[in-house]
């Protein structure tokens, strides 16, 4: 019995791919010409689909910071936050963090991912209920799926499914509700005040995960809750640096009183090294920079608006009627096209992430573009030109708009 | 054994889920019969929860693979809030 068997299925999904000339699951990066470009096999091709929102990753601060790191404390700490893994820097950034979200604590995890598996694994348990929107990241299923609370799932962005469900259950049993800022999949934002609001009449704890948020929604750079208002209602605030911030390791920020006992029961935090001196330094001075960033943020916002426009009057089918956020995403009819249009996409000098159909919510193939503020406006051009004269190319029929 | 009225109530709201006109009956399964992915599943499982007013904790999930499973489940839910 071959333990590899049971993914033949995966494999022949995948192996039916018409792809030819370049493979989105092979795509590497040989050369980073900066924020925006890089070499792919030869050619230069402009990144727009690399989450590098605030495009903090050659931030000259944060650049000079990460250096000084490796000379002073070396390549890594090679120990757990609760070992020898805690520097003076950790803490430095864990109190950095606490100032920009206006709380009182924030624990430094070493990946997003890991925040939300520690977090969610053990705030509800064996006797509680997590409540999750349908369209949750990877790591929030997971760290349900690590945890022994019971998991009731709600429909996306649905106050009124949420609703229903935390009136089903028992009014006095703990409840912990995980809800998004943006969706990564589609770039669509949460009704956050609608959503915390049934979740606070029902006495329950809420969890936001601000990881495709921050650097650009709200005033500082928050995220959605800052935008809208109801940071006041988000008992815990979840986050990455590997997006906004320009570099790798999550965070969570709370006002709870016995927060830092999480410290000693979340084994995502503890079982794993710290991160390394040199990222600790990069992610404090860029949180430091987005907070002073609004040219940046509104340059960013510019450029979304001005992406989805583009596509939209060029009639393509667009994923959300306005831009939310800077993730813009365009619907393909079918995974075959969906292939063509990558390929051809990516030939013409423009990387964009395409995501299948099983992947996405509501089961749509998409082409998503992540949009950097460090984009000049001739780059989005560049970019509505490429998907138009590539829409050509493999014959996807585009919307006349003008008719409608 | 699931009672016919909870049976013939999680046909009538399968059947927008059944893109192929699958017959529907109590040993059919969902994955391998209905050839639903694990993503539709759980919307329809959604749809059954508002239907009943009741809710099916995803933990659940794994162990449902009939629909004569989701309708015992369904009853023993609807009995327990009794």
């Amino acid at each position: 019995m071959d333990l590899f068997d049971k993914f033949d299925p995966i494999v022949a999904q995948k192996s039916a791919l018409p792809f030819t000339k370049a493979d989105p699951f092979k795509v590497v990066m040989d050369e980073i010409i900066s924020e925006t470009e890089a070499m792919i096999n030869g050619r230069h091709t402009i990144l727009a689909g690399t989450n590098n929102y605030m495009g903090m990753t050659f931030a000259e601060e944060a650049v000079e910071a990460a250096k000084k790191a490796l000379d002073d404390f070396g390549t890594g700490t090679t120990g757990s936050r609760v070992l020898n893994g805690t520097y003076g820097g950790h803490k430095a950034l864990e109190q950095t963090l606490a100032d920009f979200y206006g709380m009182e604590s924030c624990m430094v995890f070493s990946t997003g991912y890991q925040a939300n598996l520690g977090l969610i694994s053990v705030l509800a348990g064996k006797d509680d209920y997590l409540l999750l929107d349908a369209d949750s990241h990877a790591s929030i299923y997971d760290g349900a799926a690590m945890g022994n609370a019971t998991v009731v799932r709600f429909k996306h962005n649905d106050a009124d499914s949420l609703e229903k469900r935390l009136r089903r259950l028992p009014e006095d049993a703990g409840k912990l509700v995980v809800v998004e800022g943006i969706y990564s999949m589609l770039g669509d934002a949460a009704p956050l005040k609608e959503l915390l609001e049934v979740a606070k009449k029902y006495g329950a704890m809420t969890l936001v995960d601000e990881a495709h948020s921050m650097g650009f929604c709200g005033e500082n750079g928050r995220g959605v809750a800052e935008e809208i208002g109801v940071e006041h209602l988000s008992d815990f605030i979840v986050g990455t640096f590997s997006k906004s911030v320009g570099t790798v390791g999550g965070f969570a920020v709370s006002n709870h009183p016995k927060f830092d006992i999480l410290r000693t029961v979340c084994r995502p935090y503890m079982f794993t090294a710290s991160l390394p001196p040199s990222v600790v330094a990069s992610a404090t001075k860029s949180i430091e920079g987005i907070k002073r960033a609004g040219n940046r943020r509104a340059h960013l916002w510019e450029n979304s608006k001005r992406l989805h426009a583009g596509l939209k009057n060029a009639g393509f089918t667009m994923a959300t009627e306005k831009a939310e956020s800077p993730i813009i995403a365009v619907c393909l009819p079918d995974l075959h096209q969906a292939t063509l249009f990558w390929e051809e996409l990516i030939l013409a000098g423009v990387y964009v992430n395409m995501a299948a159909a099983f992947a996405t919510p509501g089961g749509v193939n998409l082409m998503r573009a992540s949009i950097c503020a460090q984009h000049t406006s001739e780059q989005i051009d560049l970019i509505i030109d490429r998907f138009i004269k590539t829409a050509e190319k493999v014959d996807l029929q585009l919307t006349d708009v003008a008719a409608e | 054994m699931a009672n016919a009225e909870t049976l013939n109530t999680i046909y009538e709201l399968i059947t927008p889920f059944n893109k192929k006109g699958i017959e529907l009956a109590p040993e059919t399964t969902f994955a391998t019969n209905l050839e639903l992915d694990s993503l539709t599943v759980m919307d329809l499982v959604a749809e059954i929860e508002d239907e009943f007013d009741i809710v099916i904790p995803l933990n659940l999930l794994p162990d449902l693979e009939t629909i004569a499973h989701v309708a015992d489940a369904v009853d023993k839910i609807v009995a327990d809030n009794g």
